[in-house]
């Protein structure tokens, strides 16, 4: 039986097909302004018994596509914890979340913390600033690690921070030194959420952001630990998804 | 509305055009969230007739109070008796604001980073489309929390028929006279306003029928801890919710006719939403109409809320007043005794709070709890901490929410309240 997992975030849409035990297929597209046709062109010709829908348009898409929702903070975790059975915690930073979550030694979720409403410290945020210094997203971690000194950003407010940028580059600071700076802001956000659910050994990295090896760095030095990045981490949120599509269809029936 | 309230509402002052945006607004969000759920018990019929005539027949009924020589009283806090209004004849309205309304005019008196209780109430004011503050003769405002405190200087400006109160902020012997002193106060500006002396056989009239009234919400509380519960939790906020302006008497009489019903249910085992669905008790701020945000995703992602610690909830109805006294201090002294039991944030310590809640999680059979809390309140922001960590203590899960009026942060919030009911349901 063919299960499908699919995760329409704010920037990227995933999805999973997960078969016998095995991912059969994954893919990762770009949102768009039109994420429930996206979802539709995604899923032509591909067959699977059973959906489920996450992430931050799941109710959006959901009903048209015939599947079942689940918050991405039960997705990451099914996920995490297929990809790595000790995982303690899952930290997934997309678009426009972050969170950090905790996970029992059954994989249960124990604790859970979310960003509020705006952006701060998430891969949007990320976006706007690489924007501001002229460099595409993929090169902005590289960047702040051939930082040569450190500055400061203080703010996590997209605006805020974009406006310190520019005054950071009017003082003729190098680009590599901004980039670290506004690294180690999200950085500390995002311990201060682990902090708050308490770390429990095992961490995964998921999520877009995980992709940047700046940040996962700053977060393993920071944190004292080794941190797991998966090979596709954008689609941990989709493969739970396709595993707790297959585990409803066995419980039950199809 | 069948009747034209216009000549009314233009004889109190209101902007037409702005209030009838108001009414569009609550209208349809009446519709999408009341009338759309299932299988709703027959006596909440009252209440959509009571919401449908919120700014009409009510308002007719003050007026009506007010041309037989009656006031109306109007006011933001449970401290504030409605013991003592009612000993005088005159009419009690809770003035607590629940909308997003009229922001941009509050924050041209107000900092942005106040709570948005306070900046709705300015808004509703300043825009002209509250008819109750309009037909209030005095509003009550009281020293609660320091943005509440510091507001009532500025809206002054705006309505000066307004008293206010001192609260405590302790439960010393200090603090209990001073609430004692403040009553007394406030009995005699009562009796200055109406012109009626309150007798003990008068005080004893107003503490029975606001027994009453608490008497029936307990009713209700209590029937709640069935399962499955008899009664959506949106539908029991609303009838807390018009606890505060609607006719007490009637009021009860309703609320009365509603529990046997549900108790009906309860014995046939029925319920408005399956067993094993999660029950949440929901902690925190006040909820004042149609401020129905977070019970709204609740129950719209598959939980149902069994209780409410909270002013618009058990917080405002727990415990009776004595009305064995036969004069007039004893009488004042058993209200002070009720009303100083209140386990408000701004009060500290506030042990007393974190145990009503422990103890209603078990009454209700509550599987988690989720404090609501809004922005820019500290007393019930900071206090969270500890009724978190207590619960937490006691392996009972709980999920903290800050939030304001905005629907800008739904999409987040039913995140997080749908990962948390799944939580709960494993």
């Amino acid at each position: 039986m063919t299960s499908a997992g699919l995760d329409v975030g704010s920037r990227t849409i995933s999805l999973v097909l997960f078969d016998r035990g095995e991912v059969a297929d994954s893919v990762v597209v770009d949102a768009g302004v039109r994420p429930l046709a996206r979802c539709q062109r995604l899923l032509e010709g591909k067959s699977y018994q059973r959906l489920v829908v996450t992430g931050y348009g799941r109710h959006l898409v959901a009903p048209s596509l015939g599947g079942e929702v689940i918050s991405e903070i039960s997705a990451f975790a099914v996920g995490a914890r297929h990809l790595c059975p000790e995982v303690g915690t899952v930290i997934d930073i997309g678009g426009q979340d972050s969170k950090v979550i905790r996970l029992s030694g059954t994989g249960a979720v124990e604790r859970f913390e979310m960003n509020d409403r705006c952006a701060a410290g998430t891969g949007r945020f990320l976006e706007v600033m690489a924007r501001t210094l002229e460099v595409g997203i993929e090169a902005f971690g590289g960047l702040a690690l051939s930082a040569s000194k450190e500055v400061q950003v203080n703010s996590l407010c997209t605006v805020f921070a974009e406006s310190e940028v520019i005054s950071l580059i009017a003082r003729g600071e190098e680009a590599g030194a901004i980039a670290l700076a506004l690294h180690q802001a999200v950085a500390k956000r995002i311990i201060g959420m682990v902090h708050r659910v308490g770390l429990r050994e095992g961490v995964i990295f998921a999520g877009g952001v995980a992709r940047n090896r700046c940040l996962g760095r700053l977060l393993s030095d920071r944190l004292g630990v080794t941190l797991t990045i998966p090979d596709e981490p954008q689609t941990v949120g989709a493969l739970g998804a396709a595993l707790l599509a297959a585990k409803f269809h066995k419980d039950f029936g199809g | 509305m069948t009747t034209d309230y216009k000549p009314m509402w233009t004889s109190l002052g209101l902007n037409l055009e702005k209030h009838d945006a108001l009414l569009d607004v609550l209208g349809k969000a009446y519709q999408d969230i009341y009338l759309s759920q299932q299988n709703r018990p027959e006596g909440m019929g009252y209440l959509d007739f009571v919401m449908s005539e919120v700014h009409g027949l009510r308002i007719k009924e003050l007026q009506d109070a007010r041309a037989a020589g009656r006031k109306v009283v109007g006011t933001f806090c449970v401290f504030v008796p409605d013991e003592l209004i009612l000993a005088v004849d005159a009419v009690s309205v809770g003035l607590c604001a629940g909308a997003e309304f009229g922001f941009d005019e509050a924050e041209r008196l107000l900092p942005r980073n106040t709570c948005a209780l306070i900046k709705s109430f300015f808004g509703f004011k300043l825009s002209r489309v509250c008819p109750y503050l309009e037909a209030s003769d005095l509003l009550v405002g009281e020293t609660t929390c320091d943005g509440k405190k510091k507001a009532y200087e500025i809206f002054r400006d705006v309505q000066p028929n307004i008293y206010v109160m001192e609260v405590p902020q302790m439960k010393t012997a200090q603090d209990r006279a001073l609430l004692r002193s403040e009553y007394l106060r406030f009995k005699e500006a009562l009796e200055r306003l109406s012109g009626v002396t309150i007798s003990a056989e008068r005080l004893k009239r107003g503490i029975d029928l606001v027994n009453r009234r608490r008497s029936a919400l307990a009713r209700l509380a209590a029937l709640r801890g069935a399962n499955p519960v008899p009664v959506s939790g949106l539908d029991a906020l609303l009838i807390n919710q018009v606890a505060f302006y609607d006719n007490p008497a009637r009021f009860t009489d309703a609320v009365e006719k509603l529990c046997s019903e549900l108790e009906k249910r309860v014995g046939k085992g029925e319920g408005v939403a399956p067993k094993g669905t999660p029950r949440i008790l929901v902690s925190g701020c006040p909820m004042a109409v149609p401020n129905w945000k977070l019970a709204a995703i609740i129950e719209g992602s598959g939980g149902v809320v069994v209780g409410e610690d909270s002013c618009v909830g058990e917080r405002g109805t727990r415990n009776l007043v004595d009305d064995s006294g036969s004069d007039i201090d004893s009488l004042m002294e058993a209200l002070v005794e009720r009303y100083f039991k209140i386990d408000c944030a701004i009060f500290t310590p506030n042990q007393e709070r974190v145990d009503h809640v422990l103890e209603m999680a078990e009454k209700y059979q509550a599987d988690g709890v989720i404090h609501y809390a809004l922005q820019f309140c500290s007393p019930y922001v900071v206090e969270s901490y500890r009724v978190e960590k207590e619960l937490s203590a006691r392996g009972i899960p709980v999920l903290r929410i800050e939030t304001d009026y905005s629907q800008e942060d739904t999409g987040q919030l039913k995140t997080r309240v749908e990962a948390f009911l799944e939580m709960i349901r494993k």
